[in-house]
């Protein structure tokens, strides 16, 4: 790459300029984009993997286990309230990485540009990931981009992929869960769908709802610490309840657990706004995703300990236990209503909002 | 959420459930048989667990008051036959998009297929649409009972002032009293001791439309609303007017209902709709007089004449007792094909579909019940 006698073309018009085929060609175009925005924004004293210009990042040897994810971002809007899709992404994987109980070390991004997007709206887009991942400690060590066609994409797709290593003697999964143990959340639920929900072109209704996009990892690690080692067995799952929110996470648990599951309704944190806000579009916060929470699951004599760690940490602050976990053949999640009857907690049928990550 | 936690409130809760026990000991040995017509107090009773707090002799039938489930397989193909072979884009409330039609179809699987089908949340983003594509025509699958008749009559009426010569109406409004007749009249049919009245229905119509049915069939009818607090104390009202030996109309939902209801919307939807002679519903079949369709003055506007496309009747599948259920005759979970065959993810019958259908309810928020 520094080879390119620079200076060949006028630099990228961040202005005026958009997105156009010439860009994804792999020619000179795509490489001043690689250039100017990508290695500009992802570059840094700790990280100059991408500045190397390679095919591939090679990375330090790291010993124990290692985790992979990945996650591909679409969301509609592309800028949301509390977030946008640039940030989104870092978070996602991390967070998926986080769960399983590893450190995140790497990302790699990619990205699917439509012709016609504006260089500008990139550009914001492509900070806001190097912020992330800067705020977070993760480098983007490698990446790809591509363009297609007008009409055949919706802006920007971004696809990011997570490496992360295993902090030694934790043991999480889904299918981990045991009849008596405690379900946990971080805090409130719903924020992102419904921050998302409030921009929908379609639906123009104003309120002051926040996208809780977060990087968990942190917060993870606050929780393991919080564990002596011999104590790690204690806790059985995370996972943060994206799409499909808490229902849908919990429906996933006790399936792979084989277990049932009962909840308290008036023990789950819903914020007023996104209750209000549910309550007018007739959809129930237990279904509507989150970008910055937690589902634990623990066994009873941890549960104490692990509740005020969250506490104790800002993105756990409203953090409460919710539920606990029972023996059932039909593995159905229910819940006790605040009305003192019970019903199901099912899996979620069809889409109860399109596009929110 | 101020004037929603007040109506769920669970003190309350227990309080209203231990008053109707004891007014249902009163008579220990009878079963309290209680319609509620509409397909929201269907959802708040399963949502909330209410089957819980009542006694074991008051009994909850679940009526047809879901638009999505008394809708005909042969008005959704009507839809599709718009959005494929017209070409219009056919813009639907997301509640019909999962409808079982004809040839495996549904307007979400005609999506998937090309069809340009939108969801809207309101007729004012259908109207929205028909500005924004002046060189398509639109289309607003119009469905629901009196609530949303409204709503549908201010956008054609908007349409004709503004000349939007592109939006049109497939009208499928249907009528409250009408079906509670029609669930009456069957021979044979359901036996029921009153009615839980569906609250915004009784906005726009009012109380008096119901006092035929305390009158003529001495069956009690209390209009509620939709919290689950409306919906034990009109049940603790139909239960003491059963006691007393009286039946009249009620009104539980007396923040929003009066007798007379809403003259202004009723003036505009007997200005921008008429009377059709008969209507088919699912579950009630051929029902007279318990359909609208838009008046001759706003012809213009109905889809139904201006794209001609014409209504084909297609029997229900044989093994859905939708229509059954649909009468009160029968509950969900005595259907053969009742979450085995038919689940909210593959419904077969349209009580699967909506999450006010009897169906979709109890498949979603009550079976739990009979695996115990």
């Amino acid at each position: 790459m520094n080879a390119v006698k620079p200076g060949y073309v006028r630099p990228l018009d961040l202005k005026q300029g958009r997105v156009d085929l010439s860009h994804g060609s792999g020619g000179r175009a795509m490489l001043q984009l690689i250039e100017q925005m990508f290695a500009a924004a992802f570059v840094n004293d700790s990280n100059d993997f991408l500045a190397q210009g390679n095919d591939g990042a090679v990375l330090p040897a790291v010993s124990g286990r290692l985790v992979m994810a990945t996650d591909a971002h679409v969301v509609s809007p592309l800028f949301f309230p509390g977030g946008d899709i640039g940030c989104l992404s870092v978070h996602g994987t991390l967070n998926d990485v986080a769960v399983m109980g590893a450190r995140p070390l790497w990302l790699a991004a990619s990205f699917i540009l439509e012709e016609g997007f504006p260089l500008a709206d990139l550009q914001r887009i492509v900070d806001s990931m190097a912020a992330a991942s800067l705020a977070a400690g993760v480098p983007i060590v490698t990446g790809d981009t591509k363009v297609v066609e007008q009409g055949k994409a919706d802006g920007v797709f971004i696809t990011t992929t997570g490496v992360g290593a295993m902090r030694p003697g934790v043991e999480l999964g889904g299918a981990r869960a045991r009849p008596g143990d405690v379900i946990l959340v971080s805090g409130s639920i719903g924020d992102h769908g419904m921050a998302i929900m409030s921009k929908r072109e379609n639906l123009e209704f104003s309120a002051p709802i926040v996208s809780d996009t977060a990087a968990l990892h942190g917060l993870i690690a606050t929780l393991l610490d919080a564990l002596p080692a011999e104590s790690l067995y204690a806790l059985r799952v995370l996972r943060d309840p994206t799409r499909g929110g808490l229902a849908t996470t919990l429906n996933e648990i006790a399936r792979q657990s084989g277990v049932g599951m009962l909840l308290d309704e008036t023990a789950i944190p819903v914020h007023v706004a996104v209750a209000a806000a549910c309550e007018l579009l007739g959809l129930d916060p237990l279904y509507v995703a989150n970008e910055g929470k937690l589902v634990a699951i623990c066994a009873p004599e941890a549960a104490a300990v692990l509740l005020a760690a969250l506490r104790a940490h800002p993105l756990g602050a409203e953090a409460a236990i919710i539920g606990q976990v029972q023996s059932d053949a039909q593995h159905f999640v229910q819940m006790q209503t605040r009305l003192g009857g019970r019903r199901m907690v099912d899996w979620l049928t069809g889409e109860q909002l399109p596009r929110i990550c | 959420m101020k004037y929603i936690d007040e109506f769920r409130d669970g003190g309350l809760a227990r309080g209203l459930a231990a008053a109707i026990a004891r007014a249902a000991a009163v008579m220990p040995d009878r079963e309290y048989r209680l319609m509620e017509f509409c397909g929201g107090h269907t959802h708040a009773i399963s949502r909330y667990g209410l089957a819980d707090l009542l006694p074991a002799n008051v009994r909850m039938i679940h009526g047809p008051g879901c638009p999505v489930c008394v809708l005909p397989i042969g008005r959704v193909d009507q839809a599709i036959r718009l959005a494929m072979e017209h070409g219009v884009i056919l813009c639907t409330y997301a509640d019909t998009l999962r409808v079982p039609a004809s040839d495996h179809l549904s307007l979400l699987k005609a999506k998937a297929r090309g069809a340009d089908i939108r969801m809207v949340y309101s007729t004012a983003d259908a109207l929205k649409i028909a500005r924004d594509n002046p060189g398509r025509e639109v289309v607003f699958f119009a469905i629901g009972f009196e609530t949303t008749t409204p709503p549908t009559a201010v956008a054609v009426k908007l349409a004709e002032t503004e000349g939007l010569k592109n939006f049109s109406v497939l009208c499928n409004h249907v009528l409250t009293p009408a079906a509670m007749h029609a669930i009456l009249a069957v021979e044979g049919g359901v036996a029921l001791d009153g009615f839980v009245g569906p609250a915004h229905v009784s906005t726009v119509i009012g109380s008096a439309p119901y006092e035929v049915f305390a009158g003529d069939y001495g069956k009690p009818v209390v209009i509620a609303g939709f919290e689950p607090l409306d919906v034990l104390q009109a049940i603790l009202m139909l239960v003491r007017q059963i006691n007393e030996g009286r039946a009249c109309v009620e009104n539980e939902f007396t923040r929003a209902v009066t007798r007379d209801g809403n003259r202004k919307a009723q003036a505009l939807v007997a200005e921008i709709f008429e009377l059709r002679e008969s209507f088919e519903w699912r579950g009630l079949g051929t029902v007279p007089e318990s359909a609208l369709r838009l008046s001759p003055r706003y012809a213009a506007c109905d889809a139904e004449q201006k794209f001609a496309v014409g209504y084909v009747a297609v029997p229900d599948n044989k093994a859905c007792e939708c229509a059954a259920i649909l009468r009160g005759q029968k509950r969900p979970q005595e259907c053969k094909i009742f979450g085995t065959v038919c689940t909210p993810e593959n419904p077969v019958g349209s009580c699967m579909v909506s999450s006010e259908g009897a169906c979709a309810a109890h498949y979603t928020y009550g079976r739990f019940r009979e695996a115990a």
